[in-house]
Formats: structure tokens, sequence, C-alpha cells
């Protein structure tokens, strides 16, 4: 009995290390591009390593690319492969694009005739597919975001500016302008106003060619900031989340909010 | 003697630069882009002197799609720069030494402000390496000066004199 609960706590602990361990990410083929016609090629995955094809593509349900000029435009050549999916983005304008997977939705679980029921969509489908009287109900709202920057000629920042949903990263160096060694400004913002006390873990990619993951950890001060300086040229992911009692949704006592970007880092 | 001295303000004050593009023995070889800028100490450019990138059209365009790859003059001037630029840009050049000589007469030194300043020399070659070399000066010059720097890879000889 005790070698069985002692199992199951380890257990336990070991599936939380797990899931906590996967990176969700995109990742531009380049972010500072010039030229008659640019197009970057972006890579979407789920991984433990960064950033490698080594555990699930991300699917592509939900891309919000936004252009220059506050416009969006359309990811192209979408593909979903076993470990990655993959789509295009051709920049047409003059500026800096975001690339984001926005994922929104409701997790339901509750019990019926004894027996654990789970469902996940949105807020739309909710009344329809979920039981209005369940028994035991438990709803959580989430707010996802996966996001990268790339920039055609000089970097703008009219595509950077907040939604107002979820968390977002607002930069004092612009996302695309990050050199190795200087001191960067970063903000974050949930539901657009300034987040105090996130944790934000910092992990330069490559992490198969060293020992340590040499992660930065960062808490935001009570402005949501954190100033960080990147020390080693690279691409970078950074990513925080958060839990709360705000969902929007009157049935989802919970929220849970997830941010993750990808930023590279030029050698001086 | 007389006409000698009144007619010294006038003589422009110049610079000198003798860029070196190594001759590389690899594989594959592709003429360097190369850049050569003044800029302050807290980073911002002051003046473009010269910017040598692939101007032959291909399928492509011009080879414009690599002028990022000269990284800090990207950061500096590059990318909010608009190319061709009128006695700055120009073709890509061969191994060799090539001398450029800049007035205070021209729009590359004109009315540039007394200061402390720092000259830099980038070039980054397709699948090869990229490198800079940064020479200090101060302008206007007091008397006439020559500096040298010396790449190891992507850059040989760069040499900066100023003439007052």
């Amino acid at each position: 009995m005790k070698i069985a609960s002692f199992l199951s706590i380890a257990l336990v602990v070991t599936l939380s290390q797990i899931a906590s361990a996967h990176k969700v990410w995109l990742l531009p083929s380049q972010t500072t591009l010039s030229g008659n016609d640019p197009w970057v090629t972006v890579d979407a995955a789920v991984s433990n390593d960064l950033f490698y094809f080594n555990h699930h593509p991300l699917r592509l349900d939900n891309v919000v690319i936004t252009a220059p000029d506050g416009g969006s435009a359309e990811a192209q050549n979408p593909s979903t492969g076993k470990y990655r999916s993959v789509f295009d983005v051709q920049l047409e304008q003059e500026g800096t694009y975001s690339i984001a997977l926005m994922n929104q939705g409701l997790f339901a679980s509750w019990v019926e005739n004894g027996e654990r029921k789970r469902w996940r969509g949105s807020a739309a489908t909710f009344a329809t597919e979920v039981p209005a009287n369940a028994e035991n109900l438990k709803v959580t709202e989430s707010v996802g975001r996966v996001e990268t920057f790339v920039t055609n000629g000089a970097p703008t920042k009219e595509a950077l500016k907040p939604t107002g949903v979820g968390i977002e990263l607002v930069t004092a160096t612009h996302p695309n302008d990050l050199y190795a060694g200087e001191k960067t400004q970063f903000q974050l913002l949930v539901e657009g106003k300034p987040a105090a006390g996130l944790e934000v873990e910092i992990i330069r990619g490559g992490t198969r060619y060293r020992d340590s993951q040499e992660e930065i950890s960062v808490t935001t001060d009570e402005n949501g900031e954190f100033t960080v300086a990147l020390d080693k040229p690279g691409m970078y992911w950074l990513s925080t989340s958060s839990q709360d009692e705000k969902g929007k949704t009157a049935q989802a006592k919970t929220r849970r909010l997830s941010y993750a970007a990808t930023l590279e880092v030029l050698p001086q | 003697m007389v006409f000698a001295l009144t007619s010294a303000p006038a003589t422009a004050a110049e610079i000198e630069l003798s860029i070196e593009i190594p001759r590389l023995n690899v594989s594959e070889y592709h003429r360097p882009y190369v850049a050569a800028w003044i800029q302050t100490a807290d980073r911002k450019l002051v003046r473009n002197l010269t910017v040598w990138y692939q101007m032959r059209d291909t399928d492509e365009g011009h080879g414009t799609k690599w002028l990022p790859d000269l990284r800090q003059w990207w950061r500096v001037s590059g990318r909010s720069l608009d190319v061709p630029v009128d006695g700055v840009t120009g073709a890509t050049q061969p191994a060799g030494k090539h001398a450029l000589t800049f007035t205070d007469k021209q729009p590359h030194l004109a009315d540039l402000p007394p200061g402390k300043y720092t000259l830099i020399v980038e070039a980054a070659r397709e699948v090869g390496g990229r490198e800079m070399v940064k020479i200090p000066f101060t302008w206007p010059p007091a008397s006439s000066q020559k500096f040298d720097a010396k790449g190891e890879k992507e850059l040989g000889e760069v040499t900066l004199s100023v003439k007052p």
C-alpha cells in the first residue's frame, strides 16, 4: 500500500514534469529580410529540445499573421507532418510582421452515470455539447499565444500593438533588434494590462549540444517589466503562463493563460 | 606665400580609406559584400562611405536579399536605406586593395560636426564569414594621421588616413 501510493505520487510528479518540459514554438527560417520578394517559412512544433522536431506538430488551425500596416496576412502552403507543421509567409509589405498561433477555448469535465467525461471546444459550442445540469462540472478557460516576429527592411511597431487578449509581450527594444550582450527590456501584459509577478523562462536554442538548459528565470516587476541581457547569440525561446479566476465564460471558474515567443539574438 | 596662406582654409579636409579584400582559397568563392561607415560612440550612423553589393540583375533581382548579412551596417543604416544610393553603393570588388578618397566637399563628409567617431568596415561573404574592423578617429583632424587595422579572415589591411 505504501509502495503503491509512493509510486502513484512519483508518477504524477514525473508526468507533470514531462508536461511542463514540453515547449511549444514557432521558428521562422529568417527574422531579418530584404530583397525583391522576401518569404519566410515557419516551423510549428512541440518538443522537449529547442528547436528540434522530436515530439509533436503544432496544429495550424489558428494562425494569426499581422502585417506591418496592422492588417492580416495569409499563411501559405500549410502542411502538418509527423513532427512539425510548416507554413510560408510572403512579406509583401516593408516592416515587421507578427506571426502567431492563438488558441482559445474551454475545457470541461463532469461526472455522468458515475463516469468521468471530458470535453474541449469553444464558448459557442459549450451550451449545446455540455449538459447544463452536469454533475461536478469543472470548466477551465484557456488562452494561449505562441508567436514570433520577422522584419522586411526596417523594423516597425504597428503589428506589435497589444490586442488585449491573453498574455502579450511588449518590447522596449524591437524584437528583431536584439544583440548579444545588450540589455533588453520587456513588458508582459494580461488583457492589455501590465502583469506583475509573472515567472518568465528564457532558453537559448541548441539545448541538445550542451549539458544544461541554461535557462534564465525572471519575474516581472509591478509594471509587468523585466530586463535581461541575452549574452550569447542564437534563437531564444521565452515562455510564461499564469492561472486566475477571471474567465470570460460564466461557467469557467479558472482561466489558464500561456505565452511563448521565439526571438533571435544576433552577434555584435 | 601670401596666396598659399589665404587659400589654406579652402583646402579640403579629407579621408583616404584603403580596404584590402584578401585572396581566399576556398572551394566556393563569392566576392564579399562590404560596407564602410562612420558612427558615433553610441552606435548612431553618421555617414555611409561605401557599400558594395551584388548589383547585377539575377532572377532574385539585385543582391539586396543578402544585404542584411552585413549585420551591423544593416542595423545602423541598411534597413532604413533605399539602395542604390548615388556615390555610396557600388558593385562588389575583387581581391586586392581598394583606395577611396572622400573630401569634406563631398556629401559623405560635408558638414560632419567635430567629434570623436569610429570608422567601421564590415565584410560578409556568401557561404563564408563576416568580419568587422573598427578604427576610432577625431574629426576634423588637427594633423595628418594614419591608422592601420587588419582583419583576420574576410578583411585584409584597412588603413584610414585623415588630413586636415
